[in-house]
């Protein structure tokens, strides 16, 4: 402070002390714009060398190939069926009780105490160690069962989706305007009708996008499945027997010291990530109509 | 209420379809009401359940070494003793390094898009960022593995090894040889997966400080960096630890990428480029291989310190959120 005082009347020094606050700011603002680039270069990084490793191993054989011995051809095709069977069995018993707990939330208990819990719960579940849930899947589901199934990896995966599933869906009919309830209860209608004509078709965008982005989720999931799916060489649609997936897939054979296998890993990665980005995209364009009005 | 409306109904004898219409209303808006609730405890019973299959699965490992499973460092599988202290060791340093990077170019980047980015580009790098936090962490894990080591190896770590290898202290933080893959490298992969988390919280509580402090500062004259330090960050400090946590709490359950770069080895080394492990990577390396009700039984109870520790710290990033959150409602 004495110093500005000081600085008002003498003119150098007042400039001195504007330089430096010019100088601070531009070291502040050139590194903001620095960090920006460095965080975007990451996933130009990431992307680019997928592309570039990933699509030359893509072919036909990958998808109609089932995994192969180390040395000889074949493609992924038993671990693709089994990603899609673990994550549709998953997301279909995980939605449900998802958008059930978040109806709670939001219409009957929308001020009580165990909303508050619950919500606070759910967003620790949100972001807990997914290895961990496959630790509990192992415990309750594959040790009680005592062989590895498909049907513990669903379980794994329905618990990693429940989490997204019950944030969106109480933000989403949390958004839902008042009047509606009120207009639909002033006919007549019997709460749980409201409820799932009215508040669910409100806010269906919403809740369309939560399912996505747990879709996104889980699809690139590797840790809950390693020890409750297991993996597996050969075609299986057996839910109560091991089976392969893309993800724990791409562990094994990337850490193969064989090139062929590696080679799939990475076509495998791609596919992967253009599944999940895209969902995350699309899940965005769904809502974007909604948040801007 | 409606007991009395429907005896009315009766008396008058509107006819019983129409009763039996709103019975099954009053059925149907009850056993509804109970599937909701029931979902909503369920989510309680997860964590719950999570937590006590946990304690149960972990009983012979602390029954066996004690609390000196804490503070042992020996992993033997052939003799069965094990002690957590290395994973434990590992997760953090690695998590350190992760939030040594990524804070400031996390918030960085958030002062970048409140403060200086033209209108037009702040959706698409925002949710370019996001798509970072997209990306699985299998992803991460096979691009650092063949991509980012070895270029770690060859041209990063040798440049660190030759800057503090002269001076004491830091020489044997960072004494060589170059592998590519350590302690080092899983740090900074985990720094490139939490930025995302960071960056979008701290963007949303900038986004809460009100518009009239900003501008009543610029009208005192002080320049954008001035407003961010002494108005912005002081206002939304709260918000912005709680967001750093809330990464902290990604880094440190963070398994597949972590797996692929951190090399396995049992063991503490003074140096971060050597190789070392962390609690998620030890499980996910040996869960399946681990013979023995012991072997399985530790491993459960890393699982158990890992959960413990990162509920903490997740409900430490939750309820400073919620003050923030409080306070941008006032």
């Amino acid at each position: 402070m004495a110093t500005l005082g000081t600085s008002a009347v003498s003119t150098p020094t007042a400039q001195a002390i504007y330089r430096r606050r010019r100088r601070g700011n531009g070291i502040l603002l050139t590194f903001s714009f620095a960090a920006t680039i460095f965080g975007l270069a990451w996933l130009v990084l990431i992307l680019a060398a997928l592309l570039y490793n990933g699509f030359s191993g893509l072919s036909l054989s990958v998808f109609t190939e089932t995994t192969p011995p180390p040395g000889s051809a074949g493609g992924l095709l038993n671990a693709i069926v089994g990603s899609l069977i673990m994550t549709v069995a998953g997301v279909l018993i995980g939605t449900p009780i998802g958008i059930l707990a978040g109806t709670y939330m939001s219409e009957y208990g929308r001020h009580n105490q165990l909303t508050t819990v619950v919500r606070f719960i759910n967003d620790i579940l949100l972001a807990a160690p997914s290895i961990v849930i496959g630790l509990f899947v192992y415990e309750v589901v594959v040790a009680p069962m005592g062989h590895f199934s498909a049907f513990a990896g669903a379980i794994a995966l329905a618990i990693l989706v429940i989490p997204v599933v019950v944030r969106t869906t109480e933000d989403m009919l949390n958004l839902v305007p008042n009047t509606l309830r009120e207009a639909a209860s002033a006919l007549g209608l019997p709460r749980s009708i409201v409820i799932r004509n009215i508040a669910y078709k409100a806010a269906m965008s919403g809740i369309v996008t939560g399912v996505l982005l747990a879709i996104a989720r889980v699809s690139g999931e590797t840790a809950p499945l390693l020890f409750t799916a297991l993996n597996n060489q050969f075609w299986s649609t057996n839910l109560n027997g091991p089976m392969s997936s893309l993800p724990v897939t791409i562990f094994q054979f990337a850490l193969s010291p064989y090139p062929d296998w590696q080679k799939l890993a990475w076509s495998g990665a791609l596919l992967i990530t253009i599944t999940v980005l895209a969902l995350n995209i699309v899940a965005r364009a769904f809502l974007s109509p909604r948040t801007s009005k | 209420m409606v007991d009395a409306a429907m005896t009315g109904l009766r008396s008058t004898g509107v006819d019983s379809a129409k009763l039996k219409r709103m019975n099954s209303f009053r059925v149907g808006d009850a056993t509804f009401r109970g599937l909701t609730f029931g979902a909503a405890l369920l989510v309680l019973l997860l964590l719950g359940g999570v937590i006590i299959s946990l304690i149960h699965g972990s009983i012979p490992a602390f029954s066996a070494f004690g609390l000196d499973f804490l503070t042992t460092q020996s992993w033997n599988p052939v003799t069965e003793k094990f002690g957590a202290l290395a994973p434990i060791y590992g997760t953090i340093v690695t998590s350190i390094i992760a939030l040594v990077v990524a804070v400031p170019v996390g918030i960085g980047i958030a002062i970048f898009l409140t403060e200086l980015c033209p209108p037009v580009l702040k959706r698409p790098i925002g949710v370019a960022i996001e798509l970072l936090a997209g990306i699985p962490s299998i992803i991460y894990g096979i691009w650092g593995l063949f991509v980012f080591a070895p270029f770690f190896q060859t041209e990063i770590q040798p440049v660190l090894i030759d800057i503090f290898g002269n001076i004491p202290g830091l020489s044997s933080v960072f004494a060589g040889p170059p592998y590519g893959i350590g302690v080092l490298t899983a740090g900074f992969i985990l720094a490139i997966m939490v930025l995302p988390f960071i960056t979008s919280i701290t963007r949303d509580v900038f986004d809460t400080v009100p518009a009239v402090l900003k501008e009543a500062t610029y009208g005192l004259g002080c320049t954008t960096g001035e407003v961010v330090t002494k108005v912005v960050l002081p206002y939304s400090r709260v918000g912005v630890i709680g967001g750093i946590m809330l990464g902290l709490g990604r880094a440190l359950g963070e398994t597949m990428a972590v797996t692929f770069v951190i090399g396995n080895a049992h063991k503490i080394s003074a140096s971060i480029m050597a190789p070392g492990t962390t609690i998620s990577a030890s499980i996910a390396n040996e869960f399946t291989e681990a013979v023995g009700d012991l072997y399985t039984s530790s491993l459960i109870a890393l699982g158990l310190i890992l959960f413990v520790i990162t509920f903490i710290v997740l409900a430490c990033a939750r309820l400073m959120l919620m003050r923030m959150n409080a306070k941008a409602g006032n």
